[in-house]
């Protein structure tokens, strides 16, 4: 019964993605704690097999959404289907998901292999079967050897791989992660963000990642969905979330935020909306340099210098109004010279193509509507 | 040490001496610790243990024969041999013993009900006012309680008023029985409490955890959270159980039965001192156990 290695731990997955049902489907998910309206009609699709992330700042609904999904909160409306089968009424212990949690929830009265193997032996799994998939199950984590250590005295990052190693071992079809790298320190989270990566794609189980970190979830996400105040503003890849952001919240949760609208859209762009252009994308000439017929440009005076080391962050005052961010490689330019530029008058040149419009407006100015490009 | 005319630091003059003793106490460490705890160990150190080890040293010493007091220094094991081979003394450890097991063991199987509502399905308000409602009558007096369990109890009382329809008679107040009850509600609120505090801190998540792995509510009860909870389960038998085994009032008043505690009273009212101290090693000797089994337990984590 037990798996040969290298079999992925999900079962096998059908050989047409096309016609297999999504993961998850959310349809009008809505879920009330008194008058707070925690999630107001999420409507999804998980594909089988992704790596999805819910991006979102504190209190926009990610969690509970995610526990909806596990089981643990009712929906006040919509429903939950898993690989199209409704499951909206279905308590934790029947469903086909696996949750790791934030605070990675160890039993503490158990040691390492007891915890990985709950699971299993609640379903009363032969003793056999049981054995050799806690084994394998920490192998993957690489906490051989750890089988009978408390959780008490395992760190941090160990027992973020035992949540894990305790969740993989069932092979649930899709697994729940709430900010599962939130309590380790930035070095190790970069290093399980790889590994974390690493695992789905060898068990390929459909991950559902829930993080307030925009790189973690551009660095990890086959697709993201970003959350706003219990609504989803936009799905998709990272490079259309961060590339294309449809939305003004977008635009600036997702990376810095470099809106111009109203007058500067007006005088710098000509034209009325609210629009974006990244840091990186801008230069920074001198006021009398000539500008492309497929560029714009603006004036301004650079109010302040940020040294981050490989990078330099010039925030630049427009005489239009506003402010942009630029950022620029330290390529040849030492920390004084950078420093330097602060208070200096310059011109910001970038090409029109990495403008952006956005929908909805901005807190200032309200009115811009998003014009279609 | 100050520079001289330096603004706002207190020159030598006027720096008060609590300030100077607080200066050279700081870094030590062990100075401080006998400062606090000075007063309580020597009350400890006398007055409680010293005269603990005095009495344990009357149950190896004599009695005069002829004026019937203790003869200090006079080494014999004569108390002992007493209590060894008059069976009254067996029977009434047993007795005490045995009562004491089931006031525990009833204490645990009502509170922990009790105890899980309160620390898990009840609202904080609700809560609250369950918290209060189990404090309330530790603030009547044992005695008064007692009292009342008499006026229930006796022959024409309560018991016998509410049994009588059906032509069963009310217990009397010689019943041995009735000690377990008694005692079983005096101490219940010591059981409550600390499962009540063992219960609140497991966290949701763990039981959610639980459930998320497949588990149904009947094992996440088993393997999670009765297991976490077991410590303060025996946290708070530590309290009925040795409530229970040096208590002499209750089986006095409501069962017509002598305790350990009755027979310790007993001796010692008949100027048998020796016997009662040599006999007082018995529930202390117990505890002992009791508290190293719990120890090993983790209850004293719980407490
Ligand atoms: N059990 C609850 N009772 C009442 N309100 C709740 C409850 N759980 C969540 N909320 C509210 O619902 C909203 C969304 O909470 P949620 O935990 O889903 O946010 P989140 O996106 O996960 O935030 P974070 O990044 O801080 O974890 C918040 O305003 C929160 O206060
Ligand atoms: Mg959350």
């Amino acid at each position: 019964m037990t798996a040969p290695p290298g079999t992925p731990l999900a079962g096998q997955p059908d050989s047409d993605p096309a016609r297999r049902a999504p993961a998850v489907t959310l349809e009008h998910l809505v879920k009330r704690f008194g008058e707070v309206d925690a999630v107001s009609g999420v409507d999804l699709e998980i594909r089988d097999g992704e790596f999805f992330s819910m991006l979102g700042p504190s209190g926009s609904g990610k969690t509970t959404t995610l526990r909806m999904i596990a089981g643990f909160e009712t929906p006040t409306e919509g429903r939950i289907l898993l690989h199209g089968k409704d499951v909206t009424g279905v308590p934790p212990f029947d469903r086909d998901v696996n949750t790791v949690f934030q605070d990675y929830a160890l039993f503490p009265h158990m040691t390492v292999g007891q915890n990985v193997a709950y699971g299993l032996m609640v379903r009363r799994t032969p003793a056999a079967e049981l054995a050799s998939r806690t084994d394998d199950a920490l192998r993957m984590v690489q906490l051989e050897g750890y089988e009978k250590r408390r959780p008490a005295q395992l760190s941090g990052g160990q027992r973020q791989r035992v949540a894990l190693a305790r969740a993989l071992v069932n092979r649930p079809r899709v697994l729940l992660l709430d900010e599962p790298l939130g309590a380790l320190d930035l070095k190790l989270r970069e290093e399980m963000q790889i590994e974390l990566k690493e695992i789905q794609g060898q068990v390929g189980i459909t991950f559902i990642y829930v993080t307030h970190d925009q790189d973690e979830a551009l660095v990890m996400s086959d697709r993201i969905a970003v959350f706003n105040r219990g609504l989803i503003e936009q799905v998709g890849t990272p490079a259309d979330v961060y590339e294309h952001p449809l939305t003004t919240f977008v635009a600036s949760f997702v990376g810095t935020s470099n809106l111009l609208s109203a007058a500067a859209a007006r005088d710098i762009l000509g034209m009325d909306g609210t629009f974006t252009v990244r840091p990186e994308k801008i230069r920074i000439g001198a006021p009398e340099d000539s500008v492309a017929t497929d560029e714009h440009s603006a004036l301004g005076r650079i109010r302040e210098v940020v040294y981050l080391g490989a990078d330099t962050r010039y925030i630049v005052a427009l005489d239009a109004g506003g402010e942009l961010i630029v950022t620029q490689q330290n390529l040849q330019a030492s920390s004084m010279e950078a420093l330097a530029a602060q208070g200096r008058v310059v011109r910001l040149i970038w090409q029109r193509q990495h403008v952006l419009a956005l929908k909805g407006g901005t807190t200032t100015s309200g009115e811009a509507e998003g014009a279609e490009t | 040490m100050t520079a001289p005319g330096m603004a706002g630091e207190p020159d030598e003059q006027t720096e008060s001496r609590g300030r100077r003793f607080a200066r050279w106490l700081y870094p030590r460490r062990r100075a401080q610790l006998w400062l606090l705890l000075a007063a309580p160990l020597l009350w400890i150190g006398l007055v409680y243990l010293g005269s603990l080890v005095i009495l344990l040293l009357n149950a190896f010493w004599a009695k005069d024969a002829f004026t019937g007091k203790v003869a200090p220094f006079d080494w014999t094991l004569k108390a002992f041999a007493d209590i060894l081979t008059k069976p009254v003394y067996a029977i009434v450890a047993g007795r005490t013993v045995l009562i004491a097991v089931l006031v525990t063991i009833t204490d645990a199987l009502l509170a922990f009900p009790i105890a899980y509502y309160m620390a898990r399905i009840a609202s904080p308000r609700r809560r609250g006012a369950l918290v209060v409602a189990v404090l309330l009558p530790l603030w009547a007096a044992y005695l008064v309680k007692t009292f009342a369990w008499r006026t229930i109890l006796q022959g024409n009382g309560f018991l016998s008023w509410v049994l009588s329809p059906f032509g069963i008679p009310g217990p009397g107040l010689d019943e041995l029985p009735n000690a377990w009850l008694v005692l079983s509600y005096l101490w219940l609120p010591y059981m409550i409490l600390p499962i009540y505090a063992g219960l609140e801190r497991i966290p949701d998540s763990l039981l959610e955890a639980s459930a998320d792995l497949g588990a149904k509510a009947g094992t996440t009860f088993r393997r999670v959270i009765l297991p976490l909870a077991f410590p303060a389960v025996v946290a708070g038998s530590i309290f009925t159980f040795s409530l229970s085994l040096g208590d002499y009032i209750v089986p006095d008043l409501v069962a017509d039965a002598k305790f350990i505690g009755n027979l310790i009273y007993d001796n010692s009212a008949l100027g048998n001192l020796p016997v009662a101290a040599a006999y007082s090693l018995f529930p202390i000797v117990i505890m002992l156990v009791y508290l190293f089994v719990a120890r090993r337990l983790g209850a004293f984590e719980s407490l």
